[in-house]
């Protein structure tokens, strides 16, 4: 089945022109770190963010159905 | 043969009223939107000046596209009447059941369906600004952009695709089905907990999508109970000859921009593989609702989902197939049906995105796939804090993942990925997309507010001060433009002159 191989073909060719790509570093490392410093920024106001009770929250948080 | 992909996103959103005793919804998401459309409307024509309604003419929700009609069809109309807006955006911004709900305008390519995504979102964020001037100090409405209440209840965030009439249906369930029970490992929002009758938090701690426990059938026209894979409602808005609307119920909201984006693009590209005949022979699913939920119940994306000829196959094999065949597609037929250049930037983040959930390598993940991002934020906390599995907290963290005011919302403080600026966005809350006849609605709308006395999809109706009223029929999709009718609408001081206008050309 020529067909399917030279598609298995392609793929992977361009499986790895992505890989590639990625082992240099650029755009998704950076955004990698820059979200790790978020969250870690996040984690330490956390609790000035989250709603103070968080079982009352929780439990009231009723909506009806939809569509 | 494949027909323009238009598309289009209907988002039913969370509403909490905070500061009452008994909040309810309806009234509560009536107030919400009417405290923006009042804003908007006192900035840009002055205090109580009129607003074009919705127009039921055309609906018909209870027809179904596998060739009958339903006689108990429930008929939308009544209760949406109360509150029901079409935006300058083309947008339509209503109240739905208890929930307030935009349908964005139709758009051309999934990138102008993300702008228009984040329009609705900022507008959502807006409204609530316009309520909390109008309620009593100590009450706000807060809008949350998910999809369950955690306690077993649902809404939606649907999809509608423009398809060619002439495919066979089956080819579609078959492929669609397929389509949408794998692409839920980028699709799927994640979520705290299981809601499915018997089951509970500690057999599913977390879950990769917000929807998949709701839907029990493969196939059908219901939307609220019973819910199928694939929904039958064949309302095409548009020439019932030439064009279905695949209306996709399935789907979760997501935050990420890029999760959007791909929900979007990726199904473009699949449906037109279906229109040309590439995907003649697909796989079947066993039972495709326990393949919904086998899928998102397994965090590693390693399980077999059970075929109907006794073999097996995985989410992520299903979603490279598709991946592999949409390579093939476009070097065929290139990229003119499916967005042009938008469907080159599909293909590069579906690969880089199967890439990394292949590798389980999540951290590229964060901030373009939601469940991914959810879990991230999740486990950090629940270590921080040193939680058990079974925590409150955990729960309260994933509502509020979706919050939409940004000093509050989870999502908005990890910085995530963005496909569209927010001056982009900001345009978007007002102008319509220049591709689709949601140009002319808009358009109509803005230039001549007080004589555009109703609005739907498929037509405008015109009050002209003369006897009749004028209706305008936009049948098709793709005209009403802003090349094809842009000029005109600059030309035209008034109605009068535009229809005379349409009349001679007949451009919409």
């Amino acid at each position: 089945m020529p067909e399917q191989e030279q598609q298995r073909k392609n793929a992977a060719t361009s499986r790895e022109d992505f890989e590639q790509e990625d082992a240099t570093p650029g755009a998704s490392g950076e955004q990698g770190v820059h979200l790790k410093a978020e969250l870690d920024d996040l984690l330490d106001e956390i609790d000035e963010v989250l709603e103070s009770n968080a079982e009352e929250f929780v439990k009231s948080y009723v909506q009806k159905g939809g569509e | 043969m494949s027909v323009d992909k238009i598309l289009g996103l209907e988002t039913e959103y969370g509403i909490v009223h905070r500061g009452v005793p008994d909040p309810d919804p309806i009234s509560a998401s009536a107030l919400l939107i009417n405290a923006y459309l009042d804003q908007v409307s006192a900035a840009s024509r002055g205090p109580n000046a009129p607003r074009p309604g919705w127009d039921f003419v055309s609906e018909s929700p209870d027809h179904d596209a596998r060739g009958f009609i339903t006689a108990d069809g429930r008929a939308p109309a009544i209760e949406m009447h109360m509150v029901n807006a079409v935006l300058t955006n083309g947008a339509r911004y209503y109240v739905d059941h208890a929930h307030p709900e935009m349908s964005s305008p139709e758009c051309a390519d999934a990138l102008s369906a993300v702008l228009y995504d984040q329009a609705a979102d900022h507008i959502m964020v807006a409204s609530m600004e316009a309520a909390k001037e109008v309620l009593p100090e100590g009450q706000e409405l807060v809008v949350y952009k998910n999809n369950s209440d955690g306690k077993g209840n649902s809404y939606g965030c649907h999809e509608n695709y423009l398809v060619d009439r002439a495919v066979p249906f089956e080819q579609v369930v078959l492929h669609a089905t397929t389509h949408f029970v794998s692409r839920q490992i980028f699709t799927g929002a994640g979520k705290v907990g299981c809601e499915m009758p018997g089951s509970s938090r500690r057999q599913v701690p977390f879950q990769i999508t917000q929807r998949a426990d709701f839907f029990e059938e493969p196939v059908g026209l219901e939307t609220t109970l019973k819910r199928p894979i694939i929904n039958t409602r064949d309302e095409p808005h548009a020439d019932p000859l030439r064009y279905r609307r695949l209306h996709v119920i399935v789907g979760d909201a997501n935050l990420c921009q890029v999760a959007t984006f791909l929900k979007l693009g990726t199904t473009t590209l699949v449906l037109a593989m279906v229109e040309e005949g590439m995907l003649e022979q697909g796989v079947r699913f066993a039972d495709p609702v326990r393949a919904l939920q086998q899928v998102s119940f397994d965090l590693t994306l390693r399980q077999p989902l059970l075929l109907d000829d006794g073999s097996s196959a995985t989410a992520l094999s299903l979603q490279w197939s598709y991946y592999e065949k949409a390579v093939k597609y476009l070097e065929r037929f290139g990229s003119k049906k499916v967005g042009g250049a938008t469907a080159e930037l599909v293909m590069e983040r579906w690969l880089q995105v199967l890439t990394a959930l292949e590798q389980s390598e999540h951290s590229p993940l964060i901030g373009v796939v939601d469940w991914v991002t959810k879990q991230h934020l999740l486990t950090a906390y629940q270590e921080r804090k040193a939680l058990s599995a079974g925590d409150i907290r955990l729960a309260a963290v994933d509502l509020q993942y979706h919050d939409l005011r940004p000093d509050r919302s989870l999502f908005a403080r990890l910085g995530a990925e963005t496909l569209v600026d927010e001056r982009q966005v900001a345009a978007a809350m007002e102008k319509p997309p220049k591709e689709t006849r949601a140009y002319f609605r808009g358009r109509c709308l803005e230039k001549w507010p007080d004589q555009v006395v109703a609005a739907n999809w498929d037509s405008l109706v015109f009050e002209t001060g003369q006897t009749n009223l004028q209706r305008i029929p936009m049948m098709e999709p793709t005209r009403g433009t802003e090349k094809h009718v842009g000029s005109i609408l600059d030309q035209c001081a008034t109605v009068i002159e535009l229809l005379d206008h349409l009349k001679a050309s007949d451009p919409v």
